[in-house]
């Protein structure tokens, strides 16, 4: 499984898939958030790996 | 299908850090981290925003884009000089954001940069002052009068030739389409890159990163190591560019590239006149007594008219006018 960390929202989804792909699964916009892994920025086509562990940063702003 | 290779960057072949469908490009970070200042660089020149011998003043509020912009304007070698307005916010924001500021610059070797605290200098935080201010002025609004105010002041005294400002794409793009719902036509004449000052205590108001989009800017930092508050003022939560910037996204994600199209057009409509604004009527403007900056209503300006309701009395401008 991977999981996927936004704040204090944690999901998790089988391995395999693009993030992007499992940015929306979590039913998040994949334009709305960067993802990270092992401290890294990696790129929405990236494909995630068994026990993978990514955090999401919301890029949105108000004001 | 075979083997995916995954995304790599365009320059060099390593795997990308960022694709960016709206530049049909992507890029690694040693790359990407060349590809943002040139590109910041290229908008300051197109928009004529300041010379390279300028003094600049950085709005700095601790958030990513501000941070971004200072260590961008340092990286390209401009004399940028942060400004940092502690607006005295409760709940650690302020006190977390001011952190920030001041970690970003010891980093860079003691990065100038100027603290005006609001209590301080006016005797009243701004959520002290938006309970004083009766006729249920809304903080935000409050805020807005107040940072303006200490911005131009700061600029005119420090010499500044423009005050810098970290509005991305997405907060152009988001206020456009908002003004554009309500045709607000006052706003959408004077929406634009750069703000030419008007009266000597105004200052020339530029946005340097425009063009960028807030995701890029999100990813500049990140990639750069900025540590930035992460956290909404608690005054601006829900604000209502937030819903705006979520349907621009929506239109992203059909059409790559519809936010950078819908702004860089409508910039481009106004200039060769295609749509055009009245323009506004010269109205009779006076020096403030108080402060020297222009108003329309009266002696006072609305910042200095502020601080003479009797609720104020306990606020009151100390040192600003002490001189
Ligand atoms: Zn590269
Ligand atoms: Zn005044």
């Amino acid at each position: 499984m991977v999981k996927l960390i936004l704040r204090d929202k944690t999901w998790e989804l089988p391995a395999g898939m693009t993030v992007r792909d499992a940015i929306k699964k979590a039913g998040l916009d994949p334009h709305a958030v960067l993802a990270m892994r092992d401290g890294k920025l990696i790129n929405e086509e990236t494909l995630t790996r068994p026990d993978d562990v990514i955090t999401l940063i919301s890029v949105i702003s108000g004001g | 299908m075979s083997v995916r290779r995954g995304m790599r960057c365009r320059k060099c072949g390593a795997p990308a850090v960022i694709n960016m469908p709206q530049h049909k490009l992507a890029l690694c970070e040693e790359h990407y981290l060349e590809w943002v200042p040139a590109r910041v660089g290229q908008t300051i020149k197109r928009f004529r925003m300041f010379r390279p011998e300028d003094k600049v003043l950085v709005a700095v509020s601790g958030g990513k884009d501000s941070l971004a912009l200072w260590d961008i304007l340092y990286r390209l070698g401009y004399a940028a000089e942060g400004l940092y307005i502690d607006l005295g916010i409760g709940g650690g924001y302020s006190a977390e954001s001011k952190a920030k500021v001041e970690a970003f610059a010891a980093a860079r070797g003691g990065l100038p940069y100027r603290v005006v605290d609001v209590r301080e200098t006016y005797g009243c935080s701004i959520p002290e002052l938006a309970r004083r201010s009766r006729r249920g002025a809304k903080t935000c609004s409050l805020c807005g009068l107040v940072k303006r105010h200490i911005m131009n002041r700061v600029a005119y005294e420090g010499g500044f030739a423009a005050i810098a400002t970290g509005h991305n794409l997405d907060d152009e793009a988001a206020v456009l389409m908002q003004n554009t719902l309500h045709w607000q036509a006052g706003y959408l004449g004077r929406q634009a890159p750069v703000l030419p000052s008007t009266h000597p205590h105004l200052a020339r108001k530029v946005k340097p990163l425009c063009l960028m989009y807030e995701r890029e800017m999100a990813a500049y930092s990140l990639v750069r190591g900025i540590d930035y508050i992460y956290d909404e003022c608690p005054y601006s939560v829900g604000a209502k560019t937030i819903f705006y910037k979520e349907l621009l996204n929506q239109l992203e994600g059909r059409s790559p590239g519809a936010k950078l199209h819908f702004y860089l057009s409508f910039l481009k409509a106004k200039e060769e006149g295609t749509i055009r604004f009245a323009e506004e009527e010269a109205v009779q403007m006076q020096d403030c007594r108080r402060c020297g900056q222009p108003t329309t209503a009266g002696d006072l300006c609305a910042f200095c008219r502020l601080w003479e309701r009797p609720e104020m009395a306990v606020c009151g401008p100390a040192d600003e006018f002490e001189a």
